[in-house]
């Protein structure tokens, strides 16, 4: 689900800008060092993979039909580091030649997509990706990467106080669970095709590395997803919640006040207090985020 | 006149208009018709064909926001779903205008002195230069899949259609690697080596200067006068 | 005369074992236009690979009087130049102009210098007004002759081409082949298409399960190997 511009509050938008930058540019950095530059057609390509990919249908009963989203796939062929660089740049393409999803919206879309999204599509992977729970493992994490990174920014829209009643956000839910098995089936179905063609397009996980972090790791992202589900019942105390710290587009408060009470109003250390436990917050997951990626990008020995 | 800008001048123009955009609150009606007069007026004045940037505009960003829009009427909350409207529809549309009067590569550059990794530009590059021509392999593959068998409809779940479509992806991905892979030896058969050295040169001159502060003042100006006064 | 190139007995394997080159034995002399016949998988474009060191294999091979090793690929690059068979793989800048430079730019030219000579190569091949085009955007025939001039900027002494007419129509094979006589380079020429080889060529192998089976004019190979189709058909309806 790309984000436009005008639906995240600023704070929102703003703070994850500032987390996306840095990680992306570990990524980049990261890429440079472990793939180098002459693999930079490579990934390139893969993009455009992905956005053709898109095109293609899989029908799935009842004159409806499915498309790839493709991080989970990404992940599973390029490993977490490049697929990281390949998303960001395919939603850059999306933002920026199509408008599809917002610049200032970028780094929330990155964030949710190239980075969280996908490292929770990786993390099944990386856990069971051998032996006997291969399968499901990849199916799992096609849906993981799609439920989360839709949560992750049915949260943001939550938080900058867009206005969703508890029923909107069942069956917003509801369509994301779809999508997300979707996408695990279909996620699925491509890997066993490429094997058939040639098996080293996909990554083998080494089993040793780090088995705890990916548990952690896991946990966290499974704890996210079902937290916003939970929060998202009671819509009504998240919008207080947020009106109460200030960061809502509660367009009746803020006529009422004139503009010198709301500037004061957001230098008092309440808000500050407030605002900044929810930007903790957002810390926290993207720390999360870095340690999975620098634990799960570690370049393979040759 | 607006094509030959700098395109740092024409992007951080633009970052200016989303940002103040973005954070609008009072008066968001009075602001969001200014901005959309300049975007007009800058629309026209680079001779790009406005009827058509409104109706492609509201085709990629309406279906979506309308929705919450409606959710928030319904709510009674008539401001914020104008809000949302106007500020989605006219983010893209100053996008839109953006990449229409600057070439992506040329943007890309610009955005590489700005400060973004090299490296990911370079992806975004590499991605759009094979876009079209993987998802020209893409659709000949659909079209040979539509002649094949012939609907691609079915009422219920077909699982061989399902595994044909998986199929052709797989084909897909091998062909794009193999892309990757001649175009990887066609890059070392001319010298690579080690990194990607440009021919882009850029010169930020007073007309760029000069278009930047305009487009500040504008912007900016109008809206902090805006709030004051009205 | 000193050979250009010289190949001595170069073996090749694929990493699942199929034998790919098995014994070559190669010479090309300045002024030189080879054709390099075979039927698919024979090990013509696998051959081509090794004369610029994309592919490494075991065996001898000098480029003019240089022997090919990891220390002077890159002088050797410069002067073996490889046009490949699909022409969007080898234009991947996102101008005409960008793409063309991009050799000499590797080659440590500055950015002036570069622009210039690649203007220059641009205009040997006809294709100068399409410098700031992107690729997408040129024809079959523009696209193999811009690739052409990506490598004339870099002063190659030889010229290597994959089936150059390959999809193009017959207006394209005719420029294309009236750009190739009139470049002074030694040439070798892989290709399916007997015309071009009959214009261009004076000399031909013929690659057979990795190893050349037939040396000579392009008229006896073709004879030999039954390579012409037209031919061949007259003579079964006698």
């Amino acid at each position: 689900m790309h984000i436009p511009d005008g639906f995240l509050a600023t704070p929102v938008w703003a703070a994850l800008d500032v987390a996306a930058a840095p990680a992306v540019g570990y990524l980049a950095r990261r890429a440079q060092r472990g793939l180098e530059p002459a693999k930079v057609p490579l990934l390139g390509v893969m993009g455009a993979f992905v956005f053709a990919a898109q095109m293609i249908n899989f029908p799935v009963g009842l004159g409806t039909s499915g498309h790839l989203v493709g991080a989970a796939l990404l992940a599973y062929t390029l490993g977490p580091a490049a697929a990281g660089v390949v998303l960001t740049a395919i939603l850059t393409v999306q933002a920026l030649v199509f408008q599809d999803g917002g610049v200032l919206a970028l780094g929330a879309n990155v964030i949710n997509m190239a980075i969280a999204g996908m490292l929770a599509g990786y993390l099944p992977f990386h856990l069971w990706g051998t032996g006997r729970w291969r399968r499901p493992a990849i199916f799992f994490g096609g849906f993981l990467s799609v439920l989360a990174s839709a949560t992750l920014a049915l949260g943001e829209l939550l938080l900058s106080g867009v206005v969703m009643p508890a029923a909107v956000l069942g069956v917003s839910f509801g369509l994301f669970a779809v999508s997300a098995a979707l996408e695990g089936a279909i996620t699925l179905a491509i890997l066993q095709a490429l094997a058939s063609i040639n098996p080293d397009f996909i990554r083998k996980p080494q089993l040793n590395r780090g088995r705890a972090l990916a548990w952690v790791g896991l946990a966290a992202i499974l704890l996210v997803v079902v937290g916003v589900a939970v929060a998202s019942t009671h819509p009504d105390g998240i919008w207080k919640l947020a009106g109460e710290t200030g960061i809502a587009l509660h367009a009746k408060a803020l006529l009422a006040a004139p503009l010198a009470d709301y500037q004061l109003g957001l230098l008092q250390s309440v808000w500050l207090r407030k605002a900044g436990a929810g930007l903790a917050g957002l810390a926290l997951i993207y720390g999360a985020c870095m340690v999975g990626g620098r634990l799960l990008a570690r370049p393979r020995g040759t | 006149m607006i094509h030959r800008r700098d395109a740092r001048a024409k992007t951080i123009a633009v970052l200016v208009f989303l940002i103040a955009l973005a954070t609008a609150r009072r008066n968001f009606l009075a602001v969001g018709l200014w901005y959309f007069a300049i975007l007009v007026a800058v629309t026209i004045a680079a001779r790009l064909p406005i009827l058509a940037a409104l109706a492609r505009v509201a085709v990629v960003v309406l279906p979506f926001t309308l929705v919450f829009a409606a959710i928030s009427l319904a709510a009674g909350e008539p401001l914020a779903a104008i809000t949302l409207v106007g500020k989605s529809y006219l983010s893209a549309l100053a996008v839109l205008v953006l990449l229409s009067t600057t070439p992506l590569p040329e943007l890309l550059h610009g955005l590489e002195h700005l400060g973004v990794p090299r490296y990911l530009l370079m992806v975004v590059q590499f991605l759009y230069r094979y876009l079209f021509v993987i998802s020209g392999e893409a659709q000949h593959m659909r079209a040979a899949a539509r002649a094949k068998s012939g609907s691609l409809k079915r009422v219920f779940f077909d699982r061989s259609k399902f595994g044909a479509a998986a199929g052709a992806m797989g084909v897909l991905f091998a062909r794009s690697y193999a892309h990757a892979e001649g175009i990887h030896q066609a890059m070392l058969a001319r010298g690579f080596q080690d990194r990607f050295r440009t021919l882009s040169r850029h010169a930020f001159r007073g007309g760029d200067a000069a278009f930047l502060m305009t487009a500040v003042l504008l912007l900016a100006g109008a809206r902090v006068a805006i709030e004051a006064w009205i | 005369m000193e050979p250009l190139i010289e190949v001595h007995d170069l073996h090749f394997q694929y990493d699942d074992g199929t034998v790919a080159l098995d014994g070559v034995h190669f010479r090309l002399f300045p002024g030189e236009t080879v054709a390099v016949f075979g039927a698919n998988g024979s090990g013509k474009t696998t051959f081509v690979l090794h004369l610029n060191g994309l592919l490494a294999g075991d065996g001898d091979i000098r480029v003019c009087g240089m022997v090919l090793e990891r220390k002077n690929l890159a002088r050797v690059r410069q002067k073996v130049g490889l046009v490949f068979q699909d022409s969007d793989n080898q234009l991947f800048m996102p101008t005409v102009i960008e793409d063309v430079a991009f050799g000499p730019l590797n080659l440590g030219v500055d950015r002036n210098e570069a622009y210039a000579r690649a203007t220059a190569a641009l205009e040997q091949v006809g294709m100068e007004p399409a410098s700031h085009k992107a690729p997408y955007h040129l024809s079959a025939g523009e696209k193999k002759r811009v690739a052409i001039a990506g490598i004339l900027v870099m002063r190659p002494e030889i010229l290597v081409l994959d089936e150059p007419t390959t999809s193009l129509d017959p207006p394209g094979q005719i420029a294309l082949l009236d750009l190739l006589e009139r470049l002074p380079q030694a040439k070798i020429l892989v290709t399916h298409d007997v015309q071009s080889a009959r214009i261009l060529a004076n000399r031909a192998v013929f690659f057979e399960k990795g190893r050349i089976a037939g040396e000579g004019s392009v008229e006896e190979l073709i004879a030999r190997f039954s390579w012409d189709r037209a031919r061949n058909r007259q003579a079964t309806h006698i």
